[in-house]
C-alpha cells in the first residue's frame, strides 16, 4: 500500500514534468522535439550529479552547501593541471577531479563526525574557504578556452550511441547510486541515521560515520563535475556555478527527499533535478522575461514543497483506517 | 444549569454549581478517529481529581481542550458554570487554567524568574521588563511553595524535581484557579516525590483546582479526592476516591479484570553468560561486578540518577568505561561500540522506545534486519531474499499482523511497532537482552503482556537484565537483584530478601 503511495509520488512529478512539457510545447513545440529533450537532458546533467551527492546528505539530516564551491575548486584545479601538463591522459584528469573533490567532501564529513559541528555551518564555512582557494591559486584570474589542451575540452561532448559522454555519467551515476541505496547496507544505514538517529545508534551503526560518507559521496560527485563543467564551458574562475549549490537543494527537495532526513530515492532526486532543469530551459525559449524566470522557478518549489507536506498528511490519515482493518 | 445535572457526580456535598471548571459533553474528533466523545468532567476547588485511563484513552487530547489548543467539536467548557469557549491558550490562560505537562514546557536559557514571569513580567519604566522586582516576586513565590531556589539561575542549571517547582511558582504566580499536573512523577525520585505531594496539598489548601494525571494507583489513592475514568474516547466513570477499589478502577480502565499477578515462572538457571568486573566510568559509575546466567531475569533497581542507565549504554559500547572487563561465555570481549555488542550478543532495548526504537520511514523487514545488516551482506551488498527470510521469520514468530513486510513502520499501530522493535532484537539472536524501564508509560493491559514476553525470552534461555523503578515489577519479574546507588552496587538480593523495604533501604541509603 505504502510502496504504491510512494510511487504515486514520484508518478505525480513524472506527471508533473509531463504537464509541462505539453504546456510548453504549445507555445514552442519545438522544444519537445527529442534532440531538444536530449540536450536539455545534457544540460540537467551536472545538476542530476550534484542532487544525487545532495540527496544523500539531506537523507542523514545534514546539508551540503558547499557542493558549488567544491566544483569550482576542482575546475579550477584541473584546468590549471591541464595548463601545465596538457598532454595528461583524462583518465588521469578524471581521477584528480574526484580525488579532490573526494578529500574536499572528507574534509567537511570530518568536521560534521568529529567535531559535530552542525552541517549548516560547516559547509558555509567550506564553501567560502573553497572559493577562496580558487583565488590564492588562480590570482583570481580565468583559465580560458584557448589555454585547455583539445583533448580536455572534448570529453565531456564526445557521443557515444548519440548522447555526449556528459549524460552518459550521469545516466551511469542514476543507475550506480539506485543501487548504492538499495541494495548495500551503506545505503540502508543511510536511511537508518537520518530516519531515527537513536534508533540506528541502538542498532549498531555509527550514525557520525554515516554523515561522513554522505559528505564524501556528495564531495567526489562534486568533484567530478567540475571537470565536466569547466571542460564543457571551456571557462575556469572563482565564481562558476555561484548560487548553484541551491538549485541543487531545490531540484531535491522538488524530488520529494525531505529536508527532515530519512525519506528520499535517487529516482526523485533525478525527477527534481528535470523538472527544474526544464523550467530553466523553456522559460527563455517561450520569451518569459528573467525576472518572471526566477519569480516561477521559486513557485515550482514552494509549490512542490507543498504537495509533499500535503502527501505526508495524507498518509496519516490512511494509516488510521488500516490500523483499524487490521485490529 | 439544570440541564447539567447528567455531568459529573460531585463528591463531599459539592454541586456542579461549585465547579469551577468543567466539560460537558465534549466531543472530539480528527480526520478518521473520534477522540472524545460526549465526555464530562468537573473540578472543584481544593480538591484533587485524578484523570485516569489507558494511553489513547484521551487524556492529552482533554488537556489540550481545556488548555485552548485544540476546539472541541461539541459541547461546552464551563467556568463558574458559564460556558466559556477557550479559543486560544491564551484564553484558558486568562481563566485562570494552567497545566504542568509531563515534559515541563519551560524555557533552558532563561532564568528562574524569568520563566516564572514570562509574558506577564512587572514593568518599570518605559514599559520595560523591571528585573529587580522579577527576581524579588519570584523569590517570593518560590519560598512560599518552600523552594529554596535562586531566581537568578539558569533553568537548564536545574535538575528536573526544580524545574516543577518553578512550573508551579509559575502556575501561583498567574493566580491560576485550575492546575494541571499530567504524570508529574514520572521522571522523580522517591523523595522528590513525596515533596511534590507536599505541594500539591499546599496547592489544595490555598483553594486550586487540580487535575492530575496519572498512571500510579498508589499516587492517585493517595493524592486525590475525586476520580474520572476515560476509555477509547468515553467516560466510564467518576466519583470520590474513596468509594472505589483500585481494582474496581482497573478494570474500568480497562474495561475487563486485570489480574496484577505477575506471570509465574520455574526459573531454569543455566551457566553464566555474561559477566563483568570492575567497570567504572569517570563520573557515571564506579566498581560494578555481577555475573548474569543463562534463562535468569537479574532486576537493577535504584533511584532516578543511580547510574543504572548509565552503566548499561557504557556496557553496550555507547559510552566508553574508564576501566573494568567484561566476559561472554568465558571469553574476555572488549566492547567498543554498539555494533560490537550486537555482535558479541548483547542487545540494549533503551527506555523511550519512541524515539529510539523503530525508525518509521522504512519498512517492517528493513527496520527488523537493521542490527543483522551484517549477517545477510556479503562485501556490503545485501542478499535480499536472506533479507526478507530473516525479517519473515521474527515477524511471525512475534504474530506481527500487517498487509505485508513492506509496510512503513510508521504506519502501524502502537503495539505492532513495539512487535518490529522486539522483532529487530530477537533477529540478532543475542544471548543477553537488557531492557530498560519496559513498562514505563506503558498502560496496565500492556503491561501484563510485556511481562510475559520478558517471561518467555527467560524461558527460551536467553539472560535478561531488566533496568526498572517500579517495585512491584522488580519484585515481580526477577531471580534476582541488584541495587544500585551514586553509580555503585549497594546490594544483590535474591529469594528471601527480596522485599520492598529492603530495596528502598538499599536504593535510598536508609
Amino acid at each position: 500500500m505504502l510502496k504504491r503511495l510512494i510511487t504515486t509520488r514520484e508518478t505525480l512529478l513524472v506527471g508533473a514534468i509531463i504537464l509541462l512539457l505539453v504546456l510548453i510545447s504549445s507555445r514552442f513545440p519545438a522544444f519537445i522535439a527529442p534532440s531538444n529533450l536530449a540536450n536539455v537532458f545534457n544540460d540537467t546533467s551536472p545538476l542530476i550529479l550534484l542532487a544525487i551527492g545532495q540527496m544523500i546528505v539531506i537523507l542523514t539530516k545534514c546539508i551540503d552547501l558547499s557542493v558549488a564551491a567544491n566544483l569550482a575548486l576542482t575546475g579550477m584545479v584541473v584546468s590549471m593541471v591541464n595548463i601545465a601538463a596538457p598532454d595528461l591522459p583524462i583518465i588521469f584528469t578524471l581521477a584528480l577531479a574526484i580525488g579532490l573533490g573526494t578529500l574536499l567532501g572528507m574534509f567537511n564529513g570530518i568536521l560534521v563526525w568529529k567535531l559535530q559541528i552542525p552541517p549548516i555551518v560547516v559547509t558555509l564555512g567550506t564553501m567560502t574557504i573553497f572559493r577562496g582557494l580558487i583565488f590564492l591559486i588562480s590570482d583570481g584570474k580565468w583559465v580560458n578556452s584557448h589555454e585547455m589542451s583539445p583533448a580536455f575540452k572534448a570529453f565531456p561532448r564526445m557521443e557515444l550511441l548519440g548522447l555526449p559522454v556528459l549524460s552518459w555519467i550521469a545516466i551511469l551515476a542514476v543507475i550506480a547510486f539506485t543501487i548504492l541505496m538499495t541494495r548495500t547496507t551503506l545505503g540502508r544505514a543511510f536511511y537508518a541515521a537520518g530516519g531515527n538517529p537513536h534508533a540506528a545508534t541502538y542498532a549498531g551503526i555509527n550514525v557520525g560515520k554515516t554523515q561522513f560518507w554522505a559528505f564524501t559521496i556528495s564531495g567526489a560527485l562534486a568533484g567530478l563535475t567540475g571537470y565536466l563543467w569547466v571542460s564543457r564551458f571551456a571557462v575556469s574562475y572563482v565564481d562558476i556555478a555561484g548560487g548553484f549549490e541551491l538549485d541543487v537543494v531545490a531540484a531535491c527537495v522538488i524530488g520529494g527527499v525531505s529536508i527532515m532526513g530519512g525519506i528520499g530515492t535517487v529516482a526523485g532526486a533525478l525527477l527534481g533535478a528535470l523538472f527544474l532543469g526544464i523550467i530553466k530551459n523553456a522559460l527563455p525559449v517561450v520569451d518569459i522575461s528573467p525576472f518572471w524566470q526566477l519569480a516561477i522557478s521559486g513557485g515550482a518549489i514552494i509549490i512542490a514543497v507543498a504537495l509533499n507536506a500535503q502527501a505526508n498528511r495524507e498518509k496519516g490519515r490512511i494509516i488510521l483506517k488500516r490500523a483499524e482493518h487490521i485490529s | 444549569m439544570l440541564q447539567h445535572t447528567d455531568t459529573a457526580l460531585p463528591s463531599q456535598g459539592m454541586t456542579l454549581d461549585q465547579a469551577v471548571l468543567a466539560l460537558h459533553g465534549i466531543t472530539k474528533t480528527f480526520p478518521g478517529v473520534k477522540a472524545l466523545s460526549e465526555v464530562s468532567l468537573s473540578l472543584y476547588p481544593g480538591q484533587v481529581t485524578a484523570l485516569i485511563g489507558e494511553n489513547g484513552a484521551g487524556k492529552s487530547t482533554v488537556v489540550k481542550i481545556l488548555t485552548g489548543i485544540y476546539q472541541p467539536n461539541g459541547g461546552d467548557i464551563l467556568v463558574d458554570g458559564h460556558p466559556t469557549p477557550f479559543p486560544t491558550p491564551q484564553a484558558a490562560a486568562d481563566n485562570g487554567v494552567t497545566a504542568i505537562h509531563q515534559e515541563t514546557v519551560l524555557f533552558d536559557e532563561l532564568s528562574v524568574g524569568e520563566n516564572i514571569f514570562l509574558g506577564h513580567a512587572p514593568r518599570g519604566a518605559f514599559g520595560l521588563i523591571d528585573r529587580k522586582k522579577t527576581t524579588q516576586m519570584a523569590r517570593t513565590l518560590l519560598d512560599s511553595i518552600g523552594a529554596n531556589l535562586d531566581p537568578d539561575l539558569k533553568l537548564k542549571d536545574l535538575g528536573i524535581a526544580n524545574k516543577h517547582l518553578v512550573a508551579i511558582a509559575r502556575a501561583l504566580s498567574i493566580e491560576a484557579r485550575v492546575v494541571i499536573m499530567d504524570e508529574p512523577t514520572a521522571a522523580l525520585s522517591h523523595k522528590e516525590i513525596e515533596e511534590l505531594y507536599e505541594l500539591v496539598e499546599s496547592l489544595k489548601a490555598q483553594g486550586k483546582a487540580i487535575l492530575f494525571i496519572s498512571h500510579k494507583f498508589d499516587e492517585i489513592f493517595r493524592i486525590a479526592d475525586n476520580f474520572t475514568v476515560f476509555r477509547d474516547g468515553q467516560l466510564i466513570g467518576d466519583g470520590a476516591i474513596s468509594d472505589v477499589t483500585e481494582a474496581e478502577l482497573v478494570k474500568m480502565m480497562v474495561g475487563r479484570d486485570v489480574s496484577q499477578i505477575f506471570p509465574k515462572r520455574t526459573p531454569n538457571v543455566g551457566a553464566p553468560v555474561l559477566s563483568v568486573s570492575g567497570y567504572a566510568h569517570p563520573t557515571e559509575f564506579e566498581d560494578i561486578n555481577f555475573t548474569l546466567r543463562k534463562g535468569e531475569i537479574l532486576g537493577f533497581y535504584g533511584l532516578v540518577g543511580a547510574g543504572r542507565s548509565e552503566f548499561m549504554q557504557s556496557l553496550f559500547g555507547i559510552t566508553r568505561p574508564s576501566a573494568g572487563s567484561v566476559e561472554i561465555d568465558g571469553t574476555a570481549v572488549d566492547i567498543k561500540s554498539p555494533a560490537d555488542a550486537v555482535d558479541n550478543g548483547i542487545v540494549y532495548v533503551p527506555e523511550d522506545r519512541g524515539k529510539q526504537g523503530a525508525i518509521l520511514d522504512l519498512p517492517i523487514f528493513q527496520n527488523v534486519t537493521l542490527p543483522s545488516l551484517g549477517r545477510i551482506s556479503n562485501k556490503g551488498f545485501l542478499k535480499l531474499a536472506e533479507e526478507f527470510k530473516l525479517a519473515r521469520e521474527y515477524t511471525e514468530r512475534l504474530d506481527l499482523r500487517a498487509a505485508s513486510l513492506d509496510t512503513h513502520v510508521g504506519n502501524l499501530s502502537g503495539g505492532n511497532q513495539q512487535k518490529v522493535v522486539i522483532a529487530k532484537w530477537l533477529a540478532t539472536q543475542p544471548k543477553v537482552i537488557i531492557l530498560d524501564e519496559p513498562t514505563k508509560g506503558v498502560d496496565i493491559g500492556s503491561k501484563a503482556a510485556v511481562h510475559e514476553f520478558m517471561a518467555e525470552l527467560a524461558a527460551q534461555g536467553l539472560a535478561v537484565i531488566m533496568v526498572s523503578s517500579e517495585i512491584p515489577e522488580v519484585l515481580g519479574m526477577s531471580d534476582r537483584v541488584i541495587v544500585m546507588r551514586e553509580g555503585r552496587i549497594v546490594a544483590e538480593l535474591a529469594d528471601a530478601d527480596l522485599q520492598p523495604e529492603t530495596l528502598v533501604r538499599h536504593a535510598a541509603g536508609i
